[in-house]
């Protein structure tokens, strides 16, 4: 029995707002430390405007192997007691609470900033002066050779803004701090005031690597509250273009890692089929990234059988082409000595900070909501959940590896038997005062979106979770004892997005 | 080694032709939209529908397509339901001036070559800076994608380097957040004269999706001179190799073009 049963949450399922518990501070606490504790995870933890002077803190569960989520909520006012201490991966959820609604979490060990903006989501008016953050107090290190080292936001290549502060030893580094919000755009303000056909294209932006993942997390969480039942081909059709968008990720990635230990031969070639699978985006969308296809009731575009014959027969050929390149790489002794043993997560570290993805099954945490929560087309066809246990640059490298071979099998299994059926439905209204959350597994890992709509069908609060949002920890807790010159292989083998943490 | 030649061997060259040929792009492709005056009825319908700017209506009541606001989406095309707005697979699109991306019939003023002086000094050898403030991360992939063996954006004497100090010009992405805007001025003050400004997307170019939204500036318009507005949602690789290329007018002419497309069949 779970403290949970009988809300009948599930990834994309809408239940009556009403149904959320109100729970007193100390009962809240309570139900959310005893649930971590026992298994459950934290999805989502966000504040939203109640009344001139309150803000209703909710949280969102989930129990992986059972599928379930929960959900439970509390009214604070300008301040309460932070679960932090208690659940440390709450940590950063806090810290952005603090942020977005401007209550303080009392007892937090570090209230920092997580964009560096005036709170958006906030029960009162802002104060005069808000919006202007005192300089964020980075960690420092003093001693005999110590010394630090400041990076970004603008970086040495083609890269989102970020700020890195080393504290280094010579060459080691004893920690990191990242700063990050330089691509805070205003997305969740944004998706709550705009009409949904603007909206998508806004979800579609979120992180413009992740394009199919962001808006089926859109469309699923409008889709449950508006009742819309997808067809069987719609859902084939998101499956499809969900899985492409990992190949070319994946496959860039591992190019990316070959690159920054200067082996060029894979950093070419797999740059080069990073981009087939954009084309393959491109033949079904138009778009390299699979913009304009992924909308509430469906898909913009069908994939009619010369299509899929002739994307099927490009995989094959894909698939023939990557084998002996990734053995190239990862069969090489000099490679493997590059990679091994640098930027170690433990699965300790992995299960205390919340981490999901990629990051995470490659240390042993086989977290995978295509497995775990299942929805669409992933509640009929399977993909193995691929797993590491190092937890370093090389199992990170090797999960993708194993993620690249399945997702080539399984689009090209799925092209073969695409279901008949319309490929779009009229999506209705949102119902009014329901909460729906909608999980993808993208393909950096869990992307997380809750919606919650007033007494009139409108959206009265829209979080957005990207994976990066917790696995920006990760990466900082992976860094110290690497050198300096092993953080961009490090930061690669995480490769999270800025924009998606930023919103 | 052995195995290396094999995969060498295997991955062959993989190169565009571009910029020679004409480049093929699947039938889906939405690259540059055309606007059909003939088929617009005036019936104002588009505006409620249209989730850009892409047709603004001008105070004499005419409808103008504004490329630099397109996000390129299907929506938009469908915003008019007489069919008045269609995408083409034109992919070349980039402007030397804000105007140019402005038109009232599909036909826009694209970007001219730069005067000699600066064709002398950046023609051969182009040293660009990436700034990204405030942008979703897709016209930097597309950015990265330059770099790649297809299209190779080297072979131009194009590169993208790790200083502004070394820079004839910054790329400038995304809708310029609070958060960045400190760090555009920066880059852009530290990045020796003469110097390009670049801007890319629809969100350096208006804001994009974000336009309106607190948290940004819109675009960099109103913080630097620019030289290159390259529109897209992102702008396809070759729309920014095409741009670069008019801009350094290194781009054969049409007539050459064309001619050459006959002769040479492009690779896909």
């Amino acid at each position: 029995m779970s403290r949970f049963d009988g809300l009948g949450l599930r990834n994309r399922r809408s239940i009556p707002w009403a149904a959320v518990p109100e729970e007193p501070m100390s009962g809240f606490r309570e139900s959310v430390v005893s649930a971590i504790r026992s298994g459950w995870r934290m999805v989502a933890y966000f504040g939203m405007h109640e009344g001139s002077e309150t803000t209703r803190l909710v949280a969102v569960l989930a129990r992986d192997e059972r599928g379930e989520l929960g959900a439970t909520s509390t009214v604070v006012g300008d301040r309460y007691p932070a679960l932090t201490p208690e659940c440390s991966e709450l940590h950063y959820f806090e810290r952005e609470i603090a942020e977005q609604c401007a209550v303080t979490p009392e007892g937090h060990p570090r209230l920092l900033p997580v964009r560096r903006h005036p709170p958006d989501h906030a029960s009162r008016p802002r104060p005069a002066g808000a919006g202007v953050h005192p300089p964020y107090a980075f960690s420092q290190v003093a001693g005999h050779e110590t010394h630090e080292v400041a990076v970004g936001p603008v970086h040495a290549g083609i890269i989102e803004p970020g700020h890195f502060r080393f504290q280094a030893h010579g060459e080691e580094i004893l920690g990191i701090e990242i700063m990050l919000g330089y691509q805070h755009r205003g997305v969740e303000t944004l998706l709550e005031g705009v009409e949904r056909d603007r909206a998508v294209l806004i979800a579609e932006s979120i992180a413009g690597d992740t394009v199919i993942g962001h808006a089926g997390a859109f469309c699923s969480a409008v889709e449950a509250l508006a009742r819309s039942r997808k067809t069987p081909r719609a859902q084939a059709i998101r499956g499809i273009a969900l899985e492409l968008e990992r190949l070319a990720n994946h496959i860039g990635d591992l190019g990316a890692i070959a690159g920054d230990i200067a082996y060029q031969p894979a950093a070419a070639y797999f740059g080069r089929m990073r981009g087939e699978c954009l084309n393959l985006l491109m033949t079904v969308s138009g778009n390299r990234y699979g913009r304009g296809l992924v909308r509430p009731g469906g898909v913009r575009f069908d994939i009619p059988p010369e299509m899929a014959k002739e994307m099927s027969e490009r995989l094959h050929g894909l698939r023939e082409e990557l084998a002996p390149v990734a053995n190239l790489m990862l069969d090489n002794a000099s490679v493997q000595s590059r990679l091994e043993g640098v930027g170690v997560l433990s699965a300790r570290q992995c299960l205390e900070l919340g981490i999901v993805g990629v990051a995470a099954r490659a240390c042993e945490v086989p977290r995978d909501v295509r497995h775990d929560h299942p929805y669409g087309l992933f509640r009929f066809a399977h993909i193995p959940v691929a797993t590491a246990w190092a937890g370093d640059v090389l199992a990170r490298s090797l999960v993708r590896w194993l993620e690249i071979q399945r997702s080539v099998d399984f689009v090209i299994e799925q092209l073969a038997g695409l279901p008949r059926g319309e490929i779009r439905v009229e999506c209705a209204g949102l119902r009014p005062s329901e909460l729906a959350v909608s999980m993808v597994e993208g393909w950096r890992g869990e992307i997380a979106h809750v919606a919650v709509t007033d007494d009139r069908g409108r959206l009265r609060r829209y979080k957005v979770v990207d994976p990066s949002f917790h696995n920006w920890s990760g990466l900082a807790v992976a860094l110290p004892g690497n050198q300096i010159s092993d953080f961009p292989m490090c930061n690669k083998s995480f490769n999270l997005s800025y924009a998606g943490h930023d919103l | 080694m052995l195995r290396f030649l094999k995969a060498r061997l295997r991955q062959r060259t993989r190169t565009s032709e571009f910029p020679r040929g004409t480049p093929e792009f699947p039938d889906r492709f939405r690259g540059r939209p055309v606007f059909e005056p003939s088929r617009c009825g005036d019936c104002a319908a588009c505006r409620a529908r249209m989730p850009s700017d892409l047709l603004q209506i001008t105070p004499a009541g005419r409808p103008v397509l504004d490329l630099g606001a397109c996000l390129f989406s299907p929506e938009e095309a469908e915003a008019c339901s007489s069919g008045a707005i269609r995408f083409t697979t034109e992919h070349a699109m980039a402007a030397g001036a804000r105007e140019g991306l402005r038109s009232t019939t599909g036909e826009f003023q694209l970007a001219a070559a730069l005067e000699r002086k600066a064709r002398a000094l950046f023609g051969r050898s182009l040293r660009l800076r990436s700034v990204v403030a405030g942008s979703c991360g897709g016209c930097e992939a597309e950015l990265t994608a330059l770099g790649n063996v297809v299209f190779d954006m080297a072979r131009f004497g194009i590169q993208f380097v790790a200083s502004p100090r070394h820079a004839d010009g910054i790329v400038i992405t995304g809708a310029v957040s609070t958060n960045m805007r400190d760090a555009v001025l920066r880059t852009y003050e530290a990045t020796p004269e003469p110097r390009l400004v670049i801007a890319v997307g629809a969100c350096a170019i208006n804001g994009g999706p974000f336009r309106g939204s607190p948290e940004v500036g819109d675009g960099v318009a109103a913080e630097l001179p620019v030289d290159l507005w390259v529109p897209g949602c992102p702008p396809h690789p070759l729309t920014l190799l095409d741009g670069l290329l008019r801009l350094l007018g290194r781009l054969p002419d049409p007539q050459a073009r064309r001619a050459a497309a006959e002769t040479t069949p492009n690779k896909r």
